[in-house]
Order: structure tokens, then sequence, then C-alpha cells
């Protein structure tokens, strides 16, 4: 049941192999391409019953032009905000260029995904670095109970942590912000990222750090001068990474947070069809545009995202 | 961090930092991310443990005190509770009492006669036994996709996708597959002659119309690590044993999938820990019905904690709690495995 190399194989194989690819690719996607078509199809198709047939129309840009609302420009929305990008009720704004939306708050759940995960992805980077760093490097007593203890927190399930990190979230005064989202996903992903960077430190040539460590180069230096240019290509695999997990994530997003204000699409996307119920058009469209930035983050950075999630994968 | 002593000006004394530099540094560099996740993930496992043994809505009840010049008292006021709020003699003193009541472990003898909890941990069963069979199929597309022909990396990183995808649209996706009569699916059964079937709303069928959901993403993922592993196999191995007369199901079983352990290993972990996780799909897809049937652990924690069904921490906790131990299970297995490899430095 090894398959052999296809170059060789008789012709006729060959020529079978590359046809049956896109049959097996469109078999495979099936359930995406059929909501794919859905949101390209006229609301009228669907009252008729029609739900496989061709559209009778390109009704793209209408649907998706619903799931994005409605947009103008306003002035007096904006006035006196203190942060150059501001998302509330009544307007989108960007200093003093102000838009007001109307239809749906897609856009805004968007909006909050995106503040939710670019700070997450930062945070991460920055604290997992630096514990990778002192557990790849540093030989001490307990190196090795401190990184279980990242990576059995890693594994446990969600809700033994929720009631108190519910909790928790409503002492600090978090509840229902993008802030309080933001510091639990830091909070528990730095366990994967740790590790992951404690991982990829261990594998890198410790000479350097000696040579750097002889030359009387102070710890934090070789931290910064001589460890972090070589995790560049880790830090971007866990980046690409990490983007995906928090903008997928749905649990925490409902447990920590309710309305537009601050939810992120996962949890907003169920607002939005319950808005538009059985509107199968509109909530395929939706779904797709909630889908799609960490696709395109997947189909920008593959190499990276790849390296990433089959890390350890091949001794 | 600088030597601000006085005492020695002589250089080859240096200072107390200096010295312990080595030994000092992993700890300062440890610190931020130590405390976030103890804070956020090590305390509140504990935290769950101790709730799981009260009975706790969640809430806290105002403290109320009797007015200046009330017929009331302060304690009559307190006696009446959340009553006092309609007394006019009675005010909020601004301060919260918790109405957490210490039960033992009564909550988890409950969770012994609870239908509910025993149909969850039933489909717990069924997710992390039929999840495995990400394992095999992914195994099986990545021998499949495992060639050079043009255009085989983009089929790669299309097969690749349902993964990248979040779960909540592969929920709906899939429910809209389901859908009766309209759904794909039913078209297709009804198209070859048979009877409709609504997956999603049959007791019987739903929680595996929502495994063979999960199944979709978490094959692609299996397939993604296997398609790694091959291209670390060693084609002269290969070569050696089919001269060997290897062939069929052996050449996979004794040559190829030794190659894939560390493969294995990877997607043996993500698997049970995805089949554990399992939430989304089960929110998104029937929100634990049709009757509760497809609740699992993770989800019946919720309901009961959080939902519209009342705000029942401690209960919700000891699910929780029964959650954690039978994931710790694996987690203890994989340290464990991990350790040997260490060990092995």
């Amino acid at each position: 049941m090894f398959p052999r190399p296809i170059e060789k194989s008789s012709p006729a194989w060959r020529s079978g192999y590359q046809a049956l690819l896109p049959l097996a690719l469109i078999m495979w996607l099936l359930p995406l391409l059929a909501v794919a078509m859905f949101s390209i199809k006229p609301d009228a198709d669907f009252t008729t019953g029609n739900y496989w047939t061709w559209p009778s129309y390109f009704a793209g840009f209408e649907n998706y032009g619903t799931v994005f609302g409605t947009w103008t420009r306003t002035v007096d929305g904006c006035v006196g905000n203190l942060w150059p990008l501001v998302f509330n009720d009544d307007a989108f704004c960007l200093f003093g260029f102000g838009w007001d939306y109307d239809g749906s708050d897609m856009v805004r759940y968007m909006f909050n995904s995106i503040m939710i995960t670019i700070p997450t992805v930062i945070g991460v980077v920055i604290l997992s670095s630096m514990t990778g760093f002192a557990l790849g490097v540093y030989k001490f007593k307990s190196n090795l109970w401190i990184f279980f203890m990242f990576v059995a927190g890693n594994f446990v399930p969600f809700q033994i942590l929720m009631v108190p990190v519910r909790d928790l979230t409503l002492d600090l005064g978090l509840y229902n912000t993008k802030m309080g989202l933001v510091l639990f996903h830091i909070a528990f992903q730095t366990g994967f990222a740790t590790l992951f960077m404690r991982n990829f430190i261990r594998a890198l040539p410790f000479e350097l750090i000696e040579a750097a460590r002889v030359e009387g180069v102070a710890e934090w230096r070789i931290y910064w001068f001589v460890v972090l240019p070589l995790l560049k290509p880790a830090l971007a695999a866990m980046a690409v990474l990490i983007f995906t997990f928090i903008w997928n994530d749905f649990f925490w997003a409902v447990v920590l947070t309710q309305g537009a204000e601050s939810q992120p699409v996962t949890a907003g996307i169920t607002s939005f069809n319950a808005q538009f119920r059985a509107a199968y058009h509109l909530m395929s469209a939706g779904s797709i545009v909630a889908a799609l930035p960490p696709v395109a983050m997947f189909f920008l950075m593959q190499k990276h995202f790849i390296a990433g999630l089959t890390l350890g994968a091949v001794k | 961090m600088t030597d601000l002593s006085t005492q020695s000006h002589s250089p080859t004394k240096r200072g107390w930092y200096k010295r312990h530099e080595i030994a000092l540094t992993p700890w300062l560099f440890l610190l931020p991310g130590f405390l976030f996740f103890a804070v956020y993930v090590i305390f509140p496992i504990a935290q769950s443990f101790n709730v799981s043994l009260y009975a706790w809505d969640g809430l806290d009840r105002p403290i109320y005190a009797a007015v200046e010049g009330a017929e009331i008292t302060d304690a009559e006021c307190t006696a009446l509770g959340p009553r006092a709020r309609g007394n006019p003699g009675c005010a909020e003193t601004g301060e919260f009492a918790s109405t957490a009541e210490y039960i033992g472990l009564e909550n988890y003898q409950e969770l012994l006669g609870d239908r509910n909890f025993e149909i969850s941990l039933w489909n717990n069963l069924k997710w992390l036994v039929l999840y495995l069979l990400a394992i095999p199929m992914g195994l099986f597309i990545a021998l499949f996709l495992n060639q050079t022909v043009f255009g085989i990396r983009l089929y790669k990183s299309l097969f690749f996708f349902p993964f990248v995808i979040s779960q909540v649209v592969v929920g709906l996706v899939f429910s809209w597959f389901y859908l009766p009569d309209a759904g794909l699916l039913d078209s297709f059964l009804q198209w070859l002659g048979f009877d409709g079937l609504n997956v999603l709303g049959n007791p019987d069928y739903a929680t595996y119309g929502i495994i063979a959901a999960g199944l979709w993403p978490q094959t692609a993922y299996c397939m993604i690590l296997y398609l790694t592993g091959l291209n670390a196999v060693d084609p002269e191995q290969v070569e050696a044993a089919r001269l060997d007369g290897a062939k069929g199901w052996k050449m996979l079983w004794y040559v190829i999938i030794p190659q894939l352990k560390p493969a294995t290993f990877i997607a043996f972990v993500v698997t049970i820990i995805g089949a554990l996780r399992s939430f989304d799909l089960i929110s998104i897809m029937t929100n634990g019905g049709p009757f509760g049937s497809t609740r699992v652990l993770s989800f019946y924690m919720f309901e009961k904690a959080l939902s519209e069904y009342g705000f029942r921490m401690g209960y919700g906790a000891a699910i929780a709690v029964v959650l954690f131990l039978i994931m710790l299970v694996f987690i203890a297995y994989f340290l464990w495995s991990m350790y040997r490899d260490e060990r092995g430095y």
C-alpha cells in the first residue's frame, strides 16, 4: 500500500492520476463549494425551492453587499474620539473621517476579530520568545517541570477554566471587552507557544551562545542580538498558527463577550444568522467572509504555516 | 541592574547581579509568561475543583442594611435576602456577598444519577473512538497525494483547506449539507431513490452527523502531518523492501508506518484533544438537541453553568472536573512520552 513514484509507472496510469486529482478535490471540498455557490445565488432561487440548480443570475455583489451593510460618510459621529481608530454604535472613525454603517454588524464583528487577534499574536510572540529562551538555553533544576507545566496547561479542556476565568474577567471589569479576551488568549496560547519556541531554540547551535558568553556579552543581549534573529522563521510560523487559532475561537468569545461592541466574528455570525434566518444566500456569504482571513493568511504564509503545524512530525 | 556598591572600586569584584547573572536570567525571562499562565490557567484549574464543592449561581447578592430611623433592624434586612429590595426600610450598603454554599461532594453525587450526564459521557466516548478515524483517513489521503506531478503543491494545500476554516463555519456548512429535503445529502439520497434522512433531527444519527463534520478538518490536519512525515521516508528502504518482495498492506505496515511514528504520535495527540474539546460544532449544528442527544461533557458543562437553563456554576464545575480527569489520563501519557524523549537527548 505504498504507491510507487508516479514517474516510474505507465503513462496511462499517470494521466489517470492527473484526472483523478481534480475529481477527488471536488468531492473533498463539496460542502464548501456548495456554500460558495449559495452565496452567489439570488434570494428568489431559494424561495422557489431551487437550492441545487445553477444560480438564475449572479447575485454575488448584492449578497456580499448586504453582508457588509451600507456605508455613508459622516462628520459628526466622530467628533471627540480619543483614539484614531474607533468603531462604535454610530460610526466607524479613522481620525476625523467617519462612516455611518447600516444593515448588518458583520463588518463590526470582523473589526473586533482583528482587534482581538493581532494584539494576542504580538503578546504571545513576546512572552513565548522569552519563556522559550529561558527554558531552551538555561539548565536549572526545575527547567523540565516548568516546561511540562506549560505543555500540560495547553492541553486542558477549556471548561475547567471557564468559571474562574469568567469570574476573574468580571472582577477586572473586562467582561464583554476585547481586552478581556486578549488577556486570556495571550495567557493560554503562551503554553503552546512556549513548547514551540523552546523546542526550536533547543535545536539551535548552542556554540553561538557560548561564544557570545566568552566574549562577555550580557545575557539579555544574547537574547536580543543572538537568539531573537535566529528565531524569525519560528516566530513567523507561530504567529500564523496563533492568528488562525484565535480568529477561529468560538468558545471564549461566547463565554467572555456578548454583543456587537466586542464579539468577534465567530460568535457574531450566529447573531447575523439569527437576523437573516433562512436567508441562505446571505448566511453563506457571511460565513465565507468570516472564514476568509485565516484562509488568506494560510495561502500567504503557507510554508510557515505547515512548518509550524508539523513541527515534530519528522525526527 | 548596574553595580551600585560604593565600597568596592576594584574591577575584579563584580556586582551581585553580574555574579549570579546566569542563574537569575532564566527566572527574569520566565516571570511574565509564567505569571500570565499561572493566573489564567493554573490557578483556575484549582479554583474549579474548589467551586465544584459549592452550590453557586455565580452571582453576588447586594448586602442590605436598615436605613436611619426605620423600624426594621439590620439583621432583619439581611434575613430578607433579595426581598429586602422591596422594603423601604432597607437600603443597599454597596457591598456584596457571595451566595456560594458549601455542599461537599453533593454535586458529584448528583452527577451519578443524572441521565443527561450519562448521555454526555457516552457521546464523549463515541467522539473519542470515531474521531481517531481521522488518522487512517489522513494517512490514506497523504499516500494518495504523495506524488510529484504538475500542480501537486496546490492540490495539497487545497486538501488541507478545511482545517484552516473555523469550526463555526464548518458547522454551518455541514448543517446545510444535512438539511432535510433541501440539503445536498438529502437531494442526493432522494436522487438515488432512497427516503430522505433528517440527520440532525434524529437522536440516533445526530451525534454521528456532527462527528462526520468534525472528521473533515481533522482528517485534513492528519493528512498534512503524514505528508510531512512521508517526505522523510527513506526511498532506499522502500526500494530494498520492494526487492525483498514486500507488497500491499505488508509494505505499509512493516516498512512505511514505523518510519511515520513521530507523525502518528502527533496526530494521535491532536485528535484526542480535538475530540474531547468538541464544543463549537455541537453548539452550532444542534445546540445539544434533539432532546439533548448530542450533548458531550464540554457542552453540557457550558449549558449547566452559563446558559438560559440556569447558572449552576458548582454543578458545571463538577462536570468540568470529570472532563479534566479524563483528559488528565491522556495528558499524563503525552508528558510521559515526552519525558522519555527528553532523557534520550
